[in-house]
């Protein structure tokens, strides 16, 4: 009873912070509605076990990333309200509502109906084992201890490679936002500004 | 009653159209990466579903990559929108037509 109320819950926060982001009309307040879905996404991870994953759902895009979101903002001074009323492309938004709508039905449609064999599609796997030999959840173990099992025994290799491609999304990002022109830097030392 | 793997599952999809319906229609490009963020956080909903259901922990790895990569794509695309907003005064995903044919 507590998880239905849990669920139910997390699912408002997600869906009504969602909504704040595709509906409001100031960056700020978009982002913000984004703090909230996240939030809400790591109580759902928690309410399975994994609590880790909640961990770094919290830090990396509760922290991080909104926070380069709200940087971006604020330095670029975009933090103005835009008028949602007027719509440039006529008839943009009835066709991507009628889209969403079909993806909906995609996605459910896949989830309760469709697949091979299986009358309930992508939900008779749950009955069935993995093919490759899985490594079981255990509640006795921690969370962290099962996911760094996996991590650094099947998946050494693409772990590895994320850390190439973190290297060059860093990198990557200094490129683009370098100076290139090398155009008006007023560089402001307080040792030679007196000079 | 209580909450199954389906659950999950179509919140998330709720929350994957919400967020496919928000990258069409608005055209403020830090909005259309926000709504991506939605998009990826649907799919970890699903991914961590699907590996309580099957008992494997295959899922969350695949949650924790998703992490990496989208901490990836936020670092690039907004350094991409940084450097677009020296060169034209407004943000408007309808301005960029330098790609053009």
């Amino acid at each position: 009873m507590v998880d239905i109320i849990v669920f139910l819950i997390s699912a408002a926060i997600i869906l009504g912070g969602a909504a704040g982001v595709i509906a409001s009309n100031h960056p700020v307040h978009a982002a913000l509605s984004l703090v909230a879905t996240f939030f809400g996404v790591a109580v759902l991870f928690v309410q399975q076990s994994a609590h880790f994953l909640a961990l770094v759902q919290v830090v990396v895009y509760a922290g991080a990333i909104v926070v380069l979101f709200l940087f971006v903002i604020m330095l670029l001074g975009v933090d103005e309200t835009e008028d949602l009323t007027v719509e440039p492309l006529g008839g943009q938004r009835q066709l991507a509502g009628i889209l969403g709508v079909l993806v909906l039905g995609l996605i459910l449609g896949g989830l309760f109906v469709a697949g091979p064999g299986g009358d309930r599609g992508a939900l008779a796997l749950t009955g069935q084992q993995s093919k490759t030999l899985p490594i079981e959840l255990d509640e006795s173990e921690s969370d962290v201890q099962l996911l760094a099992e996996d991590l650094f025994t099947r998946n050494v290799v693409a772990f590895e490679a994320t850390a190439l491609l973190l290297t060059i999304a860093t990198v990557g990002a200094v490129v683009l936002v370098r100076n290139q022109g090398g155009e008006d830097v007023v560089v402001d030392e307080p040792g030679t500004a007196s000079a | 009653m209580e909450v199954t793997a389906t659950w999950y599952l179509i919140l998330s999809a709720l929350l994957f159209t919400m967020g496919l319906v928000g990258l069409l229609v608005r055209r403020n490009p830090l909005i259309m990466f926000m709504c991506v963020e939605l998009m990826l956080n649907a799919v970890n909903i699903s991914f961590v579903a699907f590996s309580g259901a099957l008992n494997d922990v295959a899922g969350r790895t695949a949650v924790f990559f998703v992490l990496v990569v989208a901490a990836a794509e936020v670092v690039v695309g907004l350094s991409l929108v940084v450097a677009l907003m020296r060169r034209r005064p407004t943000l408007t995903a309808d301005d960029l037509t330098a790609l053009r044919g």
